[in-house]
């Protein structure tokens, strides 16, 4: 007899499913963050090494030019890489939050299979869901953070804006990295879908989102991009919220209520298409 | 292992694991699963045996509680999954055909989140991990990464896995496919050991031989349909002979010599590479067909098998 035959209770006596049913997005969340920490090297290098480049070549480089073309005045009544700022943190936080919710739902659903092992226990589609979203924002705010202490050091903005700027570029993760979500759970296979999407989604919305310069200064035809996408309104937040950018009280509304929306229609999308691809 | 106490979840029939009544699953116009009957008692070993295809797999996702039937009842350990599934599959262990190990994670690490979601606690998990992987005997690999296991080795640590919670019913989909016969012999010894002490398994296979070693009980299924059941030699006396008789003639002359063949045996099966001779006495069938001048390229007797069952009840062997 082997000490596993031993030591034996049975899932009735030691397996309480009330526990899992509440506490399993959790859990996912913990599993997804376990896996992450795989690449803590590679995230913190990735997380500190963009910035700097960023802000070195676009921040200092261009910075220059603006700020010496509007006689030192900057951007919006502040230098240029304070306007910068919540829009390279709002990037920074969609960029993170995607990233940890796109590649494990593939991996979940087609790669590894993971999911189906999960679902397989106590925890259910939803908190599948709930927990990989949970892992994403994580993986959002140490993004955002690591941005945050580089843009510090650049004295792009002060100490007391992080609580805001943090606020606002979480705002913008967590509604894209939910879209992604619902979208990613219809791929049956990679077949370039995050390459289409790098070029075709990201890359237009960070141009076009108010990013490098006001919103307003684009034509109207192409204002809607910026409308649509929750990176203008993070940065737009972060702008009045960080150093009194002039947005009316309505408009700040929008930018919190946006966000939010998309977050709530992709959670609303990605939990019966979870419980479908896990039942089939 | 499990104490005969350890199953007041099922208040009704506490003897029964699983009941099925008209288990029916349909996906659009295909019927996966054809209104079947059956029940599995506790420290029973139950087996799903038919050929690819036939509804064994998806009748194991209604019992593991993660697809949903679409006509029937259905109760493990007492509940309708329909509105108790992550209570159920809380005290259920499950196997998939597939192994779907972490590959980022360690092979411990896999056992210890996969307890995790069980609500269990780390504390309580880093013991029980020693003794997994000391049941699965892979020790050694303890810190590998799953990507350097061998088949055999990952089929193992997933079956450790399915045992992290000390389930009520271990539920395997082809335990040893695609597994070398010393790797699936290692398996039979550790499944054995957990159906000695207890443990109520269900397995679904294509293969007789496992079938024969593994489970007390099975159930035949051909399109979705229970073709028979009982226990595997009952299963064998009844559809089949004490022995059966291979012979050979070349696959361009077995049909033609088949008819030569009639009334030898009880009954023939030609199959395209050979005649099956169904007898109680094989070696008195061949000596009958050389009598008639008849000289067979090879000639086999051997006892009969699942595989003829089979072969009796659907007309298609099961490798098909």
């Amino acid at each position: 007899m082997s000490v596993i035959e031993r030591n034996w209770q049975g899932a009735a006596t030691l397996v309480n499913p009330a526990k899992p049913m509440r506490w399993g997005s959790f859990y996912v969340a913990e599993f997804r963050i376990r896996g992450m920490l795989k690449w803590w090297d590679a995230l913190i290098a990735f997380g500190l090494g963009n910035p700097v480049l960023y802000l070195l070549s676009i921040g200092i480089g261009i910075g220059a030019l603006v700020n010496k073309g509007t006689g030192g005045a900057g951007l919006d009544g502040v230098p240029y890489l304070t306007f910068l700022a919540p829009a390279l943190l709002a990037t920074a936080a969609i960029q993170g939050a995607m990233d940890e919710v796109t590649f494990p739902t593939i991996e979940g659903f087609v790669w590894n299979k993971t999911f189906y092992s999960i679902n397989a226990t106590a925890i259910s589609a939803r908190q599948i869901v709930n927990g990989v979203m949970l892992a994403a924002m994580a993986r959002c705010f140490i993004q955002v953070g690591l941005y945050e202490l580089i843009l510090l050091a650049f004295g792009a903005i002060p100490l007391s804006s992080l609580p805001v700027l943090t606020l606002a570029s979480a705002l913008a993760g967590f509604g894209f990295a939910a879209v992604m979500l619902s979208v990613t759970v219809f791929i049956k296979d990679d077949d370039g879908f995050f390459a289409i999407v790098g070029r075709f989604v990201l890359t237009p919305m960070f141009m076009f989102s108010g990013t490098y310069f006001p919103l307003a200064t684009l034509p109207i035809y192409l204002q809607w991009i910026g409308w649509i996408s929750p990176v203008w309104h993070s940065t737009d937040l972060g702008r009045a919220l960080s150093y009194g950018a002039d947005v009316p009280l309505w408009l700040l509304a929008v930018h919190v209520a946006v966000p939010v929306l998309l977050g709530a229609v992709g959670l609303l999308t990605a939990y019966p298409q979870f419980e479908k691809r896990l039942s089939e | 292992m499990p104490k005969s106490d350890a199953s007041a979840s099922s208040a009704a029939s506490p003897e029964l694991m699983i009941v099925a009544k008209n288990l029916t699953k349909r996906y659009g116009d295909f019927v996966a699963v054809d209104g079947i009957n059956f029940e599995v008692k506790k420290g029973e070993s139950f087996g799903l045996l038919g050929p690819n295809g036939a509804g064994k797999s998806t009748t194991m996702k209604m019992i593991a509680s993660t697809s949903q039937r679409t006509d029937g009842e259905l109760s493990i350990l007492g509940k309708d999954p329909n509105d108790h599934g992550p209570e159920i599959r809380a005290h259920l262990g499950v196997v998939p055909q597939q192994d779907n190990l972490d590959r980022e994670l360690k092979v411990w690490e896999n056992l210890m989140t996969y307890g995790r979601f069980f609500g269990l606690k780390n504390s309580w998990l880093k013991a029980k991990i020693d003794e997994l992987l000391e049941f699965a005997q892979l020790e050694e690999k303890r810190n590998s990464k799953t990507d350097d296991l061998s088949g055999g080795m990952k089929r193992r640590l997933t079956i450790a896995r399915g045992l992290v919670n000390e389930p009520e019913i271990l539920m395997l989909d082809e335990p040893t496919t695609g597994l070398d016969p010393q790797a699936r012999h290692i398996l039979w010894d550790r499944l054995f050991r957990l159906k000695e002490n207890g443990v109520t398994l269900v397995i679904t296979t294509h293969y007789m031989d496992e079938a024969e070693q593994l489970c007390d009980r099975l159930i035949v299924m051909d399109k979705g349909k229970i073709m028979a059941e009982g226990s595997p030699a009952d299963l064998i006396k009844e559809y089949s002979s004490k022995e059966v008789l291979e012979v050979r003639f070349g696959s361009a002359n077995n049909k033609e010599i088949a008819s030569q063949l009639e009334g030898i045996g009880e009954r023939l099966e030609v199959l395209p590479d050979r005649i099956l001779v169904y007898t109680d006495n094989g070696e008195g069938a061949l000596d009958r067909i050389l009598a008639k001048g008849l000289h067979p390229v090879t000639t086999l007797v051997r006892r009969s098998s699942l595989e003829d069952v089979f072969l009796r009840l659907t007309g298609r062997s099961l490798a098909d």
